[in-house]
């Protein structure tokens, strides 16, 4: 993302960044077109049909809910990365204090392994098809695949966890290189499959009965399922919580030269989160007419669709999803203990990315890991939000752990983890629909953080 | 040499996608469009490094 570098040899992480680092909008619209068109959406569009969404409500309700996320970005996020122009870390280190971050690394990168795993998963599907390796999802939550899956699963994992601990800036150039490219494979996915599937011209595409009826075979076999408009809507806006919601991505926007460049991620949310979503939910549908099986095994749809490129396609959109993925969970990691290699804390969040990517059903449920992820961290940006917006207002100190010396904010700590606690609770035992959750946690962290911080910084010495 | 490059990558592509919209069409059978696909990603990954990504000299 950076071409410019601080006098310190960094990417400004801990001062904000100069008038002469910014960049054109080209830059961020370029990133987010090939951020958001990744490994993950293989997986998580064949969900949507698996849990019983009909066509209109997925058409209308990702358009809806990709909408909402570009305007949160828009609104939220780039007004506060342009004014501060400071990564998220540094601004909840300067709020919340330096263990508190570390604690929220920690998070972080266990959440980022998680769903690197699922990529590596996606990409030994498409690595076992020409070998015949068959992939199937166990009952199990924590259930193996065939003991060759496995194998592969490791193999995979552990080539893509050297490649990723011997540097950054290789795969994030091939991930560019590629992402115009698997674009366009997922469009062409999505054509091929409607071909498959009789639905050539409009009067059958509209009736919609190639839909429909994929989703009675897919009801018949598993029993019924709802996945409505809404829940359709509130995933879309949510799923990326912890970039928007969450404010990852101050880090992205604090190079943008005006708010404006908040408009790039609709590239993304309408090419990733909507034309190659469908196209992979189209690819199930195909697969179901075709050979009357509903297993979303990426790499087999994909073959099924367009032979060796969706080979290439599903291993290519895996490995590069992955990679970057187990990258940031070793900087994490390390982040926690800084005088650990990075090269070491990569290696370890790779294996444990591995470990978790050799159980099938993990990816599986990637429409609740998604929207569990953004609970558990997008909270974080309701302080940052409270921080910045309000705490002046109520005669607050804004920054207050920077002004304070403190190395753990409480306030911080106990509007995080109270409402993160209930959420998970939720979720996990109450069974809600995890990205419900999302916006409430962080409407409730926000409120602590305001009421906390109100009782609190009474008791503590403004320095200076 | 840049420009020839990117030339050729937007053929790739081209070549990449647009068999999809002739098997659509019913203008071509689907076992040579995925090998005209095929070849089309091969030109795209020969030909996009040259281009993408680089720095330019000035």
């Amino acid at each position: 993302m950076t071409e410019k570098k601080s006098e310190t040899g960094g990417e400004f992480e801990r001062e904000p960044v100069p008038e002469s680092a910014l960049l054109g909008q080209g830059k961020f619209w370029g990133m987010y077109a090939g951020e958001h068109a990744a490994g993950t959406e293989f997986m998580i569009g064949p969900l949507f049909l698996s849990a019983g969404a009909s066509l209109q409500d997925l058409i209308l309700g990702l358009l809806l809910g990709n909408i909402l996320a570009v305007l949160t970005w828009r609104f939220l996020v780039a007004p506060i990365a342009i004014a501060k122009r400071m990564t998220l870390y540094y601004q909840l280190e300067r709020i919340a204090g330096g263990s508190l971050v570390k604690l929220y690394n920690l998070v972080n990168g266990i959440l980022f392994c998680f769903l690197a795993g699922a990529m590596i998963t996606v990409s030994a599907s498409a690595v076992g098809i020409p070998f015949g390796i068959d992939y199937a999802i166990p009952e199990d939550m924590f259930g193996l695949g065939a003991p060759s899956f496995t194998g592969l699963v490791a193999f995979v994992g552990i080539v893509i966890a050297i490649v990723a601990a011997s540097g950054y800036s290789t795969v994030a150039r091939f991930a560019n290189i590629a992402a115009p490219w698997m674009i366009g494979i997922f469009a062409a996915c999505g054509i091929v499959s409607l071909t498959q599937m009789g639905a050539t011209d409009w009067a059958t595409i509209s009736e919609g009965k190639w839909w429909s009826d994929a989703i009675a075979f897919v009801q018949a076999q598993d029993g019924e399922q709802q996945f409505g408009f809404w829940k359709i809507v509130v995933f879309a806006w949510l799923c990326n919580g912890a970039m928007h919601f969450g404010m990852a991505d101050l880090s992205i926007f604090r190079f943008a030269k005006s708010a404006n460049a908040g408009w790039a991620p609709s590239i993304g949310m309408f090419l990733g989160h909507y034309m190659a979503w469908i196209a992979a939910a189209l690819l199930l549908a195909a697969q179901i007419k075709l050979s009357q099986d509903h297993t979303a095994n990426p790499g087999a749809l994909a073959w099924g669709a367009l032979g060796w490129t969706g080979i290439l396609c599903v291993v290519i959109a895996g490995w590069t999803t992955a990679n970057p993925t187990i990258y940031r969970a070793g900087l994490a990691f390390q982040g926690m203990m800084p005088k650990s290699s990075r090269t070491v804390m990569t290696l370890v969040a790779g294996a444990v990315a591995t470990v978790a990517g050799a159980f099938p059903n993990l990816s599986a449920q990637l429409l609740g890991f998604v929207g569990t992820y953004g609970t558990v961290l997008g909270p974080m940006g309701a302080v940052i939000f409270v921080d910045y917006w309000l705490m002046k207002k109520f005669g607050l100190n804004d920054e207050h752990a920077h002004k304070t010396n403190q190395s753990i904010s409480i306030a911080v700590l106990v509007a995080w983890l109270l409402p993160v606690t209930v959420g998970l609770y939720l979720i996990f035992w109450q069974g809600i629909f995890a990205a419900y959750a999302v916006i409430p946690c962080w409407v409730a962290c926000g409120v602590i953080y305001l009421v906390l911080s109100k009782m609190t910084q009474g008791n503590v010495q403004v320095k200076g | 040499m840049n420009s020839t490059a990117k030339i050729v990558s937007l053929i790739a592509l081209l070549v990449t996608i647009v068999p999809s919209v002739l098997y659509f069409l019913g203008m071509l059978d689907a076992g040579p469009m995925k090998w005209v696909a095929l070849a089309g990603t091969i030109a795209w990954f020969v030909a996009t490094p040259m281009w993408m990504g680089r720095e330019t000299a000035t």
